[in-house]
């Protein structure tokens, strides 16, 4: 059992400001997301869009103010526990109990939600002999590459996911990469070498067609594609492979007994606490009377939330409000050396 | 205000009058017309507000740009009148639009 002041759900920009806020308190969190890596919608959504609404920072990518985030929070030294997804709540004694899909448990008397939509999980598709072959013969991702080798592979998808995996296995497998339309999306050199490749034999391209139909009794053994002209092609394969993205899942979150406007938590103005004391909900999944969906007002909520997270972990302290420009303790809690005049 | 009709896969329609400047997928969520998700409140960026708009109406609608085409691409079922209804900004010229909702977004 990992024992800390503050659990926070979702290491997305406002899953990581709330470390920040937190950590100049004196609270210690851990961070728990879904994701392989931080930085939430930012990262998995518009990793290279820009962002010109952040206070003082006039143009950022999703990457960059991830990065930046991280690198601001660097000293509090949380520890974040990627792939893994909140699954229980439950309350002991004034305190809560988390546990994730892989069996870790936390304890803390205040949990932050910053779990944006939800979380995040590769969009599947849309027949039921799919799920009937997920893992087996059908994939959402690429985990062991040794699985693909030697094999018919049908990629679908247009972008950066379904080029670079073609690529990849082209070297030990034959591959089909299947499209809704002629034009992909990636990096002009990755699209090059495909063409490379589809000359040379290696990768047949299928466009502009979509999935129709699955054919196999205890393995998948061939897939049927409709053209946008309707004429349909069967294709022998032993492996599919999907990237049609990620969704968002508000997923257990539903569970916890907490008071839901649609897929979002209500939560009071004065510290963002929900209907049970000591869970909190931030960022995009909260919402209140004028809530907006921006990074900045998460950021304003997790300053306040973290609080009433201080009181309640540290219930024989008194609060004290403190400015990072000239408090001390918060520059130790920073690692910011004593500079000599 | 333009009246808007949102059609579901089972042929059930309901026409709402939506605020010019809104989008079409704003008018559905604020009027509770199911089939419309929206997970990312209308960033471009999850293709969950996804509809089909009626075939007349297509070459009224200003074009969808890249973004949106590759987003699309996400989409559950796209079609060659696939749009995101968070690009389709409601105007006096849209009044009448008829946009059919997919037979679900995931």
């Amino acid at each position: 059992m990992i024992k800390t002041d503050v659990i926070i759900i979702g290491a997305g920009p406002v899953g990581l400001f709330a470390v920040h806020q937190l950590g100049i308190k004196g609270l210690k969190s851990e961070v728990i997301d879904n994701l392989d890596k931080a930085g939430g919608q930012c990262i998995e959504l518009y990793p290279d869009k820009p962002i010109y609404d952040i206070p003082a920072v006039p143009e950022c990518t999703g990457k960059e103010l991830t990065n930046s985030l991280l690198r601001q929070i660097k000293p509090f030294k949380s520890n974040f526990h990627f792939n893994e997804r909140v699954d229980e709540v439950v309350e002991d004694k004034g305190n809560w109990i988390v546990k994730t899909n892989k069996g870790k448990e936390f304890t803390a008397p205040n949990i932050m939600i910053a779990g944006g939509v939800g979380s995040f999980e590769p969009r599947k598709l849309g027949f039921k002999e799919a799920d009937k072959f997920e893992g087996k013969s059908i994939f959402y991702h690429v985990k062991d590459k040794e699985k693909f080798e030697n094999k018919n592979i049908c990629i679908f998808g247009g972008g950066d996911s379904a080029l670079d995996w073609a690529l990849e296995l082209s070297k030990k497998s034959k591959i089909t990469l299947i499209h809704r339309r002629n034009e992909f999306r990636g990096a002009l050199h990755t699209l090059s070498e495909i063409k490379k490749l589809e000359k040379s034999g290696k990768i047949t391209i299928k466009t502009p067609c979509q999935l129709s139909s699955i054919q196999g009794s205890k393995s998948l053994e061939s897939l049927e594609v409709k053209y946008d002209n309707g004429k349909k092609e069967i294709i022998k394969t032993n492996i599919i492979l999907s990237f049609f993205g990620l969704l968002m899942k508000l997923g257990p979150i539903a569970e916890w007994g907490l008071n839901m406007d649609k897929k979002t938590v209500t939560v009071n103005t004065d510290n963002f606490e929900t209907n049970r004391s000591g869970i909190f909900a931030v960022g995009d999944i909260c919402t209140y009377p004028g809530k907006l969906k921006l990074i900045l007002s998460g950021f304003h909520e997790v300053a306040l939330a973290s609080v009433e997270c201080f009181k309640r972990a540290r219930p024989n302290e008194k609060y004290r409000f403190e400015f990072t420009t000239g408090s001390k303790t918060i520059h130790e809690r920073l690692g910011i050396e004593k500079k000599d005049d | 205000m333009p009246k808007i009709t949102y059609t579901d896969h089972q042929g059930n329609s309901k026409t709402i009058e939506v605020e010019k400047g809104l989008t079409v997928m704003e008018g559905a969520i604020q009027n509770d017309i199911s089939g419309i998700d929206a997970d990312c409140g209308g960033s471009m960026a999850c293709a969950t507000c996804h509809v089909y708009v009626e075939e007349k109406w297509l070459d009224k609608i200003p074009k969808a740009e890249e973004a949106e085409v590759d987003m699309i691409d996400m989409a559950y079922e796209p079609k060659k009148n696939s749009r995101l209804s968070c690009q389709l900004i409601v105007s006096d010229e849209l009044e009448g639009l008829v946009i059919n909702t997919p037979s679900k977004q995931t």
